[in-house]
């Protein structure tokens, strides 16, 4: 186990470098010049960009770029904005909280809802309960986000004026339970229909008569065997989804004004401000690669048949 | 803000025209409820700076907003584009306008309480047109003689002070200039021209997030991504004071959501309207909306490198002109969110005048056939308009397209580039392969501000590369003018030159279409599209 984690967290470094290096490319390969731009349709002082270019070291060749960033990258520093001077890392501990505990607490509606919704109609398959969620959750995955977004808003806020139509302070929790449900809209019910035809499936396996046979009582029966069994395909699908959570919570964010990752890294891309984009995207990869860790020791705990050598 | 999406990055608008109201300050300012944590405090929709909050490096509307308001300029400007002094007692010129002498108002001090004074002036404006202090604004110092040395084209400063800055007495500076410049005065509106306190050079950094000033609000916080918070000023001595307490600047990266804090009473003033709330916003606010022009335009201007352009006669761009439909596309496709230009300056800038283009900017598609025909026609029979498609051009331009198509029979098409910088690339390389679309946010209200930088020889701003020896000719004569109405004169008759030679066909004018919530009054926007904070009264 232990020497499967740091062989998982070495091939992170390759995928670190990789990413780094694409997302840098890429940047560079987009038209338009940072400097440049911060002239827009004014008249341009040719001799001030050059100074400005000089001073950032953006006039050397690319690779060169590339490796001072690594070798700043390595000492801590990830680099300066152009147009604000402000150091990247600042700006990205300043956005990530937000998106983070956005992105947590959609997933814990994700979670909570998804599997008790999928628990519930998957026991009683046929039922009304199960006709009912399944309505809704059809509901959930064909109308777009952002729809769901603004009729969240303007219902909750602006008609029964429950709460702000945007996040005032992404620090209070209350205020992001709203953009939290949107965003795990999607989620929920994909994960809430997962959860479904797997319970009811495995509902009628050997092991769940030979339970009853056992005279255990339904409630452990439920929780102990069966949800432990069917679980495994969700758990599967809900590493994946932080990575959709996170990508998804740039629209999310939007509509809330949540002043985030996403927001951050489209102002940064919109500018050419390469250092924050890359800087943004590498600590995303980062997360998303810790997660998919964390979600593959997990199914050790729920299977006792997988082991990690 | 639609049809203006490139105006959101370039807009440094100018110092605010503060209409100084100057009525007396005892209003009841008790505020209540939304964002207060005190009386008379209300919260304006903005964005996050994209710069250090120093005045010379600040060329953008959010930063801009703080700086107008954190700094005083030496003149503001009225709604009719009038000088007022602001920070300034008076500004004298000499006769041919080369040397100029601004005598400051006594008493002023900036907000950690030093004295404002003629070196806090010229010592400012030294530090920022030196080239190694990088800031983007040095090249406004361009006019002032001696600026070569500290700002030279190739190589590293020569000298550290401009010889045309000259301290007479505590409150008094000349500036001497390279070339006449007999408007200088409007000029010294824009914010670059203002006073920095001594305390800014022993550290830049820090006070590009905490700026200190000598305007009518004081900077008090700045909540990165959040929000910005100003003070009203106590010991302010100019006419503008202050109506209120203070102010917050709320970021907002999406102008729908703040439309919906407006509605639902978190936010009280809206500078811009999105593009999906603009055809109920009047509905929804009554007379708490706010339509009004301010001094920006968007034209259409023709490459004259290419070649289609390159020999061209004038008489097919009238033609063109006449086949553009602007009141319908305006009713239509932009709702009313923008005014239908007639000439080349907008209304509100000194010098304006109306119907300037007269028959060349209505719309007649007989006549404008018949022009073409009788020209020669556009070579190639087509026509194409580059513009950004991250800035909800498409629609307008599709449209112009197709009124000129239905009046011409001139094949026009879209040339969508991905966003604005790939635009401008493309503008820089000359790469443009037919005409492209222009926004200009003019800097001070003035018709020249329209005209000078957008159409002279070698002005880095002349993207289509027009280029006339008459109309030169004429922008000098105007720029050493002996008087501010001579000048403006001899502009207005460049302008009528200008339609006959036709460097750009003009559409619109930019509109501020905004509003405020129940808990505030005395909103109004100065001529750059900025609302004017210090007028504003919390109920």
């Amino acid at each position: 186990m232990g020497r499967y984690v740091v062989r998982r967290l070495l091939q992170m470094i390759p995928v670190f470098i990789g990413a780094t290096l694409l997302v840098f490319l890429m940047m560079y390969a987009l038209p338009g010049d940072p400097v440049r731009a911060l002239y827009g349709e004014r008249s341009v002082d040719e001799a001030q960009i050059a100074a400005i270019k000089a001073e950032l070291g953006l006039d050397l060749p690319l690779m060169q770029q590339y490796w001072n960033y690594l070798l700043g990258v390595f000492q801590g520093d990830f680099g300066t904005q152009i147009a604000s001077r402000r150091p990247v890392m600042d700006v990205i501990t300043q956005a990530l909280p937000a998106t983070i505990r956005l992105t947590v607490l959609a997933f814990l509606i994700t979670v909570v809802l998804g599997v008790g919704m999928g628990l519930v109609a998957g026991l009683r398959r046929g039922g009304k309960t199960d006709r009912a969620i399944l309505f809704v959750t059809l509901i959930f995955i064909s109308v777009p986000v952002f729809v769901i977004g603004y009729a969240y808003q303007n219902f909750f806020a602006n008609t029964l004026g429950w709460t702000t139509p945007t996040v005032r302070d992404p620090e209070a929790w209350t205020q992001l339970i709203l953009p939290a449900m949107v965003l795990a809209s999607l989620s929920l019910a994909y994960v809430a229909r997962l959860t479904r035809t797997s319970i009811a499936e495995n509902a009628r396996a050997d092991y769940m008569r030979t339970a009853k046979a056992k005279g255990l009582s339904r409630p452990r029966a439920v929780t102990v065997h069966l949800m432990r069994n069917s679980l495994i395909p969700v758990v599967t699908f809900l590493g994946v989804d932080i990575g959709n959570l996170m990508a998804g919570a740039i629209v999310t964010e939007g509509i809330f004004n949540v002043q985030g990752i996403g927001s951050a890294v489209y102002r940064a891309l919109s500018f050419r401000e390469g250092a924050t984009v890359v800087g943004i995207v590498t600590f995303m990869i980062v997360i998303y690669l810790v997660v998919t860790l964390l979600v593959d020791l997990l199914y050790a705990v729920l299977d006792p048949r997988i082991r990690y050598a | 803000m639609r049809g203006a999406r490139s105006a959101k990055w370039v807009a440094g608008a100018i110092g605010v025209a503060l209409v100084a109201s100057a009525c007396g300050s005892g209003d009841d300012n008790s505020g209540s409820g939304g964002s207060g944590d005190g009386g008379g405090v209300f919260t304006v929709d903005s964005g996050e700076p994209q710069n250090p909050l120093v005045p010379t490096d600040t060329n953008e509307q959010y930063g801009a907003l703080v700086i107008d308001n954190v700094f005083a300029n030496l003149v503001d400007f009225d709604e009719d584009g009038e000088l007022v002094y602001t920070a300034a007692e008076s500004i004298e010129r000499n006769e041919d306008g080369t040397e100029w002498t601004v005598n400051l108002r006594d008493g002023w001090t900036f907000h950690d309480g030093e004295a404002v004074t003629a070196e806090s002036y010229v010592n400012a404006w030294n530090w920022a047109a030196n080239i190694s202090n990088n800031q983007k604004n040095s090249y406004w110092f361009q006019d002032i003689e001696g600026y070569d040395e500290v700002h030279p084209e190739e190589g590293e400063a020569t000298a550290e002070t401009m010889s045309g800055l000259e301290v007479v007495d505590e409150t008094t500076f000349t500036i001497a200039l390279k070339t006449p410049f007999s408007y200088y005065d409007y000029k010294l509106g824009y914010n670059p021209f203002t006073p920095l306190p001594s305390s800014f050079y022993d550290d830049p950094e820090a006070f590009g997030e905490n700026p200190v000033g000598n305007g009518a609000y004081k900077f008090a916080s700045w909540e990165r991504e959040r929000k910005i918070t100003l003070e009203a000023y106590e010991d302010y001595q100019g006419d503008n004071a202050a109506q209120n307490d203070g102010v917050e600047l709320v970021t907002y990266t999406n102008l729908n959501a703040a439309y919906q804090d407006l509605l639902s009473g978190n936010l009280d003033v809206i500078r811009q309207v999105d593009t999906q709330n603009l055809p109920v916003f009047k509905d929804d606010l009554g007379d708490r909306a706010i339509s009004q022009p301010y001094m920006a335009n968007q034209t259409i201007v023709p490459v004259f490198y290419s070649e289609t352009w390159e020999d061209i006669d004038p008489q097919v761009l009238q033609g063109l002109s006449m086949a553009i439909d602007r009141e319908t596309i305006v009713n239509t496709v932009m709702n009313g969110s923008v005014t239908v230009a007639t000439g080349f300056v907008a209304p509100g800038a000194k010098g304006y005048e109306e119907n300037a283009g007269g028959e060349v900017m209505e719309f007649d598609p007989e006549k404008a056939k018949e022009l073409i025909d009788e020209a020669g026609g556009v070579p190639g029979n087509a026509i194409s308009i580059q513009y950004n498609s991250d800035g909800g051009h498409e629609a307008w331009v599709t449209a112009v397209c197709n009124s000129i198509r239905q009046a011409t029979g001139v094949e026009c098409t879209g040339d969508a580039k991905p966003d604005f910088q790939t635009d401008l690339n493309t503008r820089d390389a000359q790469e443009v392969k037919s005409m492209y679309r222009g926004g200009w946010i003019a800097d001070y209200p003035l018709n020249a501000a329209f005209m000078k930088e957008l159409y002279g020889t070698g002005s880095s701003a002349n993207t289509g590369f027009f280029s006339n020896e008459d109309v030169d000719q004429m922008f000098s004569d105007g720029d050493s003018a002996a008087s501010l109405d001579e000048t403006v004169a001899a502009y207005q008759d460049a302008e009528k030159e200008l339609f006959e030679l036709m460097p750009a066909i003009p559409l619109w004018h930019q509109q501020v279409n905004g509003g405020f919530s129940e808990r505030v009054s005395g909103v109004t926007f100065d001529p750059s599209g900025q609302p004017v904070l210090t007028d504003v009264t919390v109920d």
